[in-house]
């Protein structure tokens, strides 16, 4: 063995060795489960039963009605809340980036508050606005400024009911991607701005030839974080509305809960889960492969 | 700089001010409405401001609901897991920045993929493992599983990479172990990152409702949040318990963010794929 294959040994030793407490609960509780799920999604697993049933879990999730009701909400969920967000991310973190450090930090703080506020918290807050009886939503809206005409039941009309989950979603949502602009932002080569407003570009065209190309890797990454987290929205429709009015706010990730959880149909609920998986993984790399054209990593 | 004020600029910051009141609206609903007897919570038009406060819902909590041991078993867990993810993590994240080793890109790619994987998908097959384990409904069956989680790897690796080389080998050199250069050499220089990876873990940990719903089940083993949800299951219409509860959950959190909050936002920006 030569000496740098020798050095290289020793540092692959030693490197292991550090990172084997990490690996150990990658491989136990990661990586083993993965392959668990994606196993016995092939199987029919309940409570009594554990027989291999092929590809039969999948046929069933094709064919299920209230799997389709619920892959249409959650995509439904996905297309209205990622554009918001990009957008209201861009509002904001362009109207702040520019002023003094305390600004800054205070409208940080401001729209990550309701992330930090926690899930739980701000969901039992909004159900007590969308009371309606005693929420402040109705009050507002028909009481004070007369917008609408008669008290809405807003989580038990199913046809405000994703609507109102998907409002409780945006406000949590926003937080980071703002973050996340600002910081891109303040990278942004100032003297390329002022260089462009000399030439006489207006402030859209130094928008969108100057900073917005420079905000593309930001933009790309709070898409797909965005996408991601809008496709595992759970918590909100658990706690909020059990998924319904007749399943009208049933998403794939509590579809999937309900399964497992509630009615012990451990295969059934992973062949979702495996199905959840890949189509988050194809989203995001369609996502990479569309707007990262012109992106330098 | 000058700044001209636009029309747009006026509009911008009209709007900029309604969606601040907005944002912060649900917090101050909570607060003043954790202070509104069951009766006021319900009346209209709403009271904006608690007209005869009242402790009740607190001491309702705190003496008939074991909300004391439900906001001990967050702070446990979180502390638990804060501690045992930065360890870990850091050490991993350092060998990835900082040698090279067999099988190293493979690895790297590994976590990179696990960390797009929604954590929810794996769930499931994690709690029959779990109780399998006999570890369903303990603590360490929310603690464990969020160790592995690759992000910290990865946040870690980034504030790794300003390690400078030199400094390493001059270790090396100087007759250093390996575990010596760690801790004296690369942990100063990536302490700011093991802050931000802490302040982040505490938080998400804290606000990992999904997780905690399904490893925990007996009414003493539940955190503050599930505490919260129990009971807005139970009495769901109860406003002024529930925002107690929901005051209970959310203050020490946002205390946390709002002091640490440097820390925070350096993670948040620093753990961004961009490579």
């Amino acid at each position: 063995m030569s000496k740098t294959n020798k050095i290289r040994m020793r540092e692959t030793v030693i490197s292991y060795i550090f990172l084997a407490p990490v690996l150990f609960f990658f491989i136990v509780f990661v990586l083993v489960p993965m392959g668990m799920g994606v196993v016995t999604s092939f199987f029919n697993y309940t409570m009594q039963d554990f027989t291999f049933i092929g590809i039969d879990n999948y046929i069933r999730m094709f064919q299920d009605p209230v799997f389709g009701k619920s892959l249409k909400n959650t995509l439904i969920i996905v297309v209205g809340s990622v554009p918001i967000v990009v957008a209201f991310a861009l509002f904001v973190a362009s109207q702040t980036y520019e002023r003094n450090a305390f600004t800054r930090s205070f409208f940080r703080c401001v729209f990550f508050l309701p992330v930090v506020t926690g899930t739980v918290a701000v969901t039992v807050v909004w159900k007590w606005i969308y009371d309606p009886l005693s929420g402040i939503m109705n009050y507002v809206l028909n009481d004070t400024l007369g917008i609408i005409e008669r008290d809405i039941m807003w989580l038990g009309d199913k046809k405000y009911a994703l609507i109102s989950i998907i409002i409780i979603l945006l406000t949590t949502a926003v937080g980071q991607p703002i973050i996340l602009y600002i910081a891109s932002m303040g990278n942004i080569d100032k003297s390329l701005v002022e260089a462009a407003e000399v030439d006489g570009a207006n402030k859209f065209q130094v928008f969108w030839s100057i900073k917005w190309p420079s905000l593309l890797p930001t933009t790309l990454y709070i898409v797909v974080i965005t996408t991601i987290n809008s496709f595992q929205c759970f918590s909100l429709i658990q706690l909020l509305t059990s998924g319904g009015p007749n399943y009208a706010t049933t998403t794939l990730m509590y579809y999937l809960y309900e399964k497992a959880f509630k009615l012990s149909e451990y295969g059934y609920a992973n062949t979702i889960g495996v199905f959840l998986a890949i189509m988050i993984g194809l989203i995001s790399f369609i996502q990479f492969k569309l707007l990262g054209n012109d992106v330098e990593y | 700089m000058k700044k001209k004020t636009t029309p747009f600029g006026v509009f911008a910051i009209v709007i900029l001010s309604v969606l601040t009141i907005l944002f912060v609206f649900p917090f101050y609903w909570i607060m003043t409405g954790s202070f509104k007897s069951q009766a006021d919570a319900v009346k209209q038009p709403p009271q904006w401001w608690p007209q005869n406060p009242t402790l009740e819902n607190y001491e309702k909590l705190l003496v008939q609901n074991p909300a004391g041991q439900w906001l001990f078993n967050s702070v446990l867990i979180c502390l638990v897991t804060m501690l045992l993810v930065c360890v870990t993590s850091s050490l991993a994240g350092y060998v990835l920045a900082k040698k090279r080793f067999y099988g190293q890109a493979l690895l790297f790619s590994v976590f990179i993929v696990a960390m797009a994987l929604p954590k929810q998908v794996i769930l499931v097959p994690l709690v029959r493992m779990i109780s399998g384990m006999q570890m369903h409904d303990t603590l360490w069956a929310v603690i464990l599983p969020l160790i592995g989680w690759p992000f910290g790897v990865f946040l870690m690796k980034q504030f790794s990479e300003n390690i400078p080389t030199e400094l390493l080998e001059s270790a090396k050199i100087d007759g250093c172990n390996e575990l010596r250069t760690f801790i004296s050499i690369a942990f100063p220089i990536v302490k700011p990152g093991f802050a931000a990876l802490a302040i982040f873990t505490f938080i998400n940990t804290w606000n990992d409702y999904f997780m905690q719903l399904v490893m925990l089940a007996s009414r003493k083993n539940l955190t503050i949040s599930l505490g919260v949800a129990t009971l807005q299951a139970e009495l769901s219409t109860n406003y002024g318990l529930i925002m107690a509860g929901a005051a209970l959950a959310a203050v020490p959190i946002v205390t946390v963010f709002l002091v640490f909050q440097k820390s925070f936002t350096q993670g948040i920006t620093m753990g961004a794929v961009k490579g």
